[in-house]
């Protein structure tokens, strides 16, 4: 079986899609589906479930999508995740379920990724909906934030019967997946709306607008609203800035305005009002999947466009695949650079960047070599546009709020494994917990947490 | 839902509405600022509170016509609705932490400019009707554009008008108006400018040789509103803050004006909008 070689992935010409907001990828048909799900080799003790931080039976869906059996396979990962088109689209798996496949070991692993992005577009194509819940129990529980989270969470509790509702602070839900990632890479109609649209066929209530902190308070969640429990998933924060010289010129950005403005506001399309400033060079400062996101939509929207970040191609904490379509599509990177100066123009505008060659030393606490300036390397990069994509801090507004929720350094919820806090009936989990990570663990949080939500009203 | 309930012209600039969104007229504070989307395609446009009944659910917005987003909000009838409103946001201003005591026969000074005129009503109106002795200077390009004059002298103890073409009250800037009372031996415990970022920059530096704490409201670029994106960052005290979580209002004396203003022009060029004509500093 694992002579043939891993199915590839049709996706956009680079040059093609350097124009447009299309999705990258295609995704499977269901021949090459079937042809993929052929090569797994149906392990007695298989590691790709490990690898999978929603436990996903891997090796079982895939073995429907062999036979042909797409509604079974959708069937089986409904069981554990309730987000497969979008996990399909943007979880990391080469670091997860496809790192663990023993495929990989000498040949490719299975593109599990894809398949599961194949079973989960073949079933929304085809109306397959997997809504089967308990009766109704009455028992009220509240959801701060409609990321992945969120939704992970307000799923499972509908699932077994709870009143669920979610307040979303913007105005359409989705968090991460509407405001941040963009369209190339997770299609808002047919992917996002999509699975919204399956957790209020489930009965749960969305409303949208509702800051919690300042619309209302989580007390008044409890006091007024009734709710018995709450958990709060509402994610990873303030943008974090360099703390150098100029930062404030205009023209400097945060990842998360300039992507914000793009894809929850649509500043891409000229029949929106919401206005983008995108000039003719942009500097990205930073390694991410944020960076890579905001790289190639500043690319999109026509820039000329280097990534700077001060460590190697090797440390990059992007996906490889995003790496590599930005590469593809045309984005350059600055490695081993490290911003020192934010220059004017001496109008109040960025003109270009003071860089410094960094060399790798000793590695850190991240485990990665730590990078150490050159001294005397000084060089300027010219750009017009400075995107910052340096991470997040928590946001204040619901730790400020609620007395006796306790948080930590950085200003995270601080909760344990399964999302309990220092409050009694308040759970959290996501990015408002970890910092920023990834969709997939703040979706695992919001499962664990949903169990022990289930367990505490019951043992009420 | 949004449903814009009344509709006044206030002049041929200003428009002022009332708007059916229970949630944000509950938990409204004076100082506390919302966002509008006029309609499905438009902006999130930051417009501060000028009013709120919790009872009736409605909030009360005061809106200039300067580029495309503010029209579509004042080109609204009666009986329509925005796409969306959320809020409150903003932190409320400081002195609701106030006690009653500490409150009664504090003497405040508030100084508003233009538009600016709308969210220090409400302050005006808390603070008076918590037992503070409240002094208010307006100003305004002309009589024309004068905003809640009566309303204003209701709940105030001495209303002063500035006009810049002496159309109504005396001719001249705010400014001149803080010195003379100053100069007239007018003592003041604390004061609050809002306006054009310009008004206060200058209104800050004239209060500085009095030694009287003084509050602005930044009116910055924003996006989410709610402390995500960093389009609100401003430098106060040399420290980067962002005026939407942490904000509006802020110590007078520790912002950096000329960053902001500059900040404030950052879209001037990429708005969608072609006949922008700004009134605000002619």
């Amino acid at each position: 079986m694992s002579k043939i070689p891993r199915v590839k992935v049709r996706e956009q010409d680079p040059k093609v899609r350097a124009a447009n907001f299309e999705e990258v990828s295609f995704g499977y048909n269901s021949e090459e589906a079937i042809l993929e799900a052929s090569r797994c080799l149906n392990c007695k003790k298989p590691l790709c479930v490990q690898g999978c931080p929603v436990n996903i039976n891997i090796p079982a869906f895939i073995a429907e999508v062999a036979k042909g059996e797409f509604a079974e396979a959708a069937k089986i990962i409904s069981e554990d995740s309730s987000l497969p088109a979008v996990c399909g689209r943007v979880c990391p798996q080469e670091t997860q379920c496809e790192g663990k496949c023993i495929l990989g070991v000498k040949f490719e692993p299975v593109a599990i990724g894809k398949l599961e992005r194949f079973v989960a577009d073949w079933s929304a194509d085809n109306g397959i909906q997997f809504s089967e819940k308990a009766a109704p129990n009455s028992h009220k529980v509240a959801i701060v934030g409609s990321g992945p989270s969120g939704l992970a969470c307000a799923s499972d509790l509908a699932k077994w019967g709870y009143d669920v509702t979610i307040f979303e602070a913007l105005h359409r839900p989705g968090g991460v997946l509407e405001y941040g990632i963009p369209e190339f890479r997770l299609p808002k109609d047919k992917v996002v709306a999509r699975e919204i649209e399956n957790l209020k066929n489930l009965g749960v209530k969305i409303e949208t607008n509702v800051v919690i902190g300042r619309t209302l308070s989580v007390d008044q969640l409890f006091e007024k609203e009734g709710f018995e429990a709450l958990f709060i998933g509402s994610g990873a924060g303030l943008p974090k800035f360099m703390g150098i010289p100029g930062e404030n010129l205009n023209g400097v950005v945060s990842a998360n305005e300039f992507l914000t403005r793009n894809n929850l506001m649509k500043a891409f399309r000229s029949d929106y009002d919401t206005p983008i400033y995108v000039g003719k060079k942009v500097a990205v400062v930073g390694g991410g999947n944020v960076a890579m996101d905001a790289a190639r939509t500043a690319l999109r929207l026509g820039a000329d466009v280097t990534i700077v970040y001060r460590r190697t191609e090797k440390e990059l904490p992007a996906r490889v695949e995003e790496v590599h379509h930005a590469r593809e599509e045309g984005v350059k990177f600055e490695m081993l650079t490290n911003p020192i100066e934010v220059v004017s123009n001496g109008e109040g505008w960025v003109k270009g960047l003071t860089c410094i060659k960094m060399e790798l030393g000793e590695p850190d606490s991240s485990g990665r070599r730590r990078p150490v300036p050159v001294e005397g390397s000084d060089f300027f990069i010219e750009a017009d546009v400075v995107i910052m994509s340096l991470g997040t801090s928590p946001n204040p507004l619901i730790s400020s709020t609620t007395p006796g929720l306790d948080i930590d350094k950085r200003g995270c919820i601080i909760a344990d494994e399964s999302g309990v806090t220092s409050r009694e009936a308040i759970f959290a989990g996501g990015d408002i917990v970890t910092g920023a990570a990834t969709v997939i663990l703040a979706m695992g949080a919001g499962r664990k947490a949903a169990k022990a939500i289930d367990e505490y009203i019951k043992s009420k | 839902m949004y449903e814009i309930l009344d509709k006044r012209e206030l002049n041929p600039l200003i428009t002022l509405m009332d708007v059916y969104a229970p949630r944000v007229a509950a938990a409204a504070e004076p100082g506390q600022f919302l966002i509008v989307i006029p309609d499905e395609k438009g902006e999130r446009i930051p417009l501060t509170i000028c009013d709120y009944d919790s009872q009736k659910g409605v909030i009360t917005i005061v809106t200039q016509k300067v580029g495309l987003s503010s029209k579509k909000i004042c080109n609204k009838s009666k009986g329509e609705s925005f796409d969306q409103v959320v809020g409150p946001l903003g932190h409320p201003s400081d002195f609701i932490h106030l006690s009653d005591e500490e409150l009664k026969g504090k003497r405040f000074l508030f100084v508003a400019g233009g538009l600016g005129t709308a969210p220090v009503y409400p302050q005006v109106k808390w603070l008076h009707n918590h037992g503070s002795r409240v002094d208010v200077i307006i100003g305004a390009k002309s009589s024309e554009l004068l905003i809640f004059e009566e309303e204003m002298r209701a709940v105030c103890d001495n209303l002063y008008i500035t006009t810049d073409d002496g159309s109504a009250g005396a001719k001249g800037l705010v400014t001149d108006m803080v010195h003379k009372l100053i100069a007239e031996g007018k003592e003041y415990d604390s004061a609050v400018a809002i306006g054009p970022m310009i008004m206060m920059k200058f209104v800050t530096l004239a209060m500085k040789q009095y030694n009287i704490p003084l509050i602005v409201s930044l009116n910055t670029l924003m996006v989410d509103g709610t402390g995500m994106c960093g389009a609100c960052r401003v430098t106060v005290g040399g420290k980067v803050r962002f005026a939407c979580v942490e904000g509006p209002e802020f110590d007078a004396y520790q912002v950096d004006f000329d960053e902001a203003l500059n900040r404030q022009r950052m879209y001037a060029s990429v708005e969608r909008e072609s006949d922008h004509k700004c009134n605000l500093r002619g």
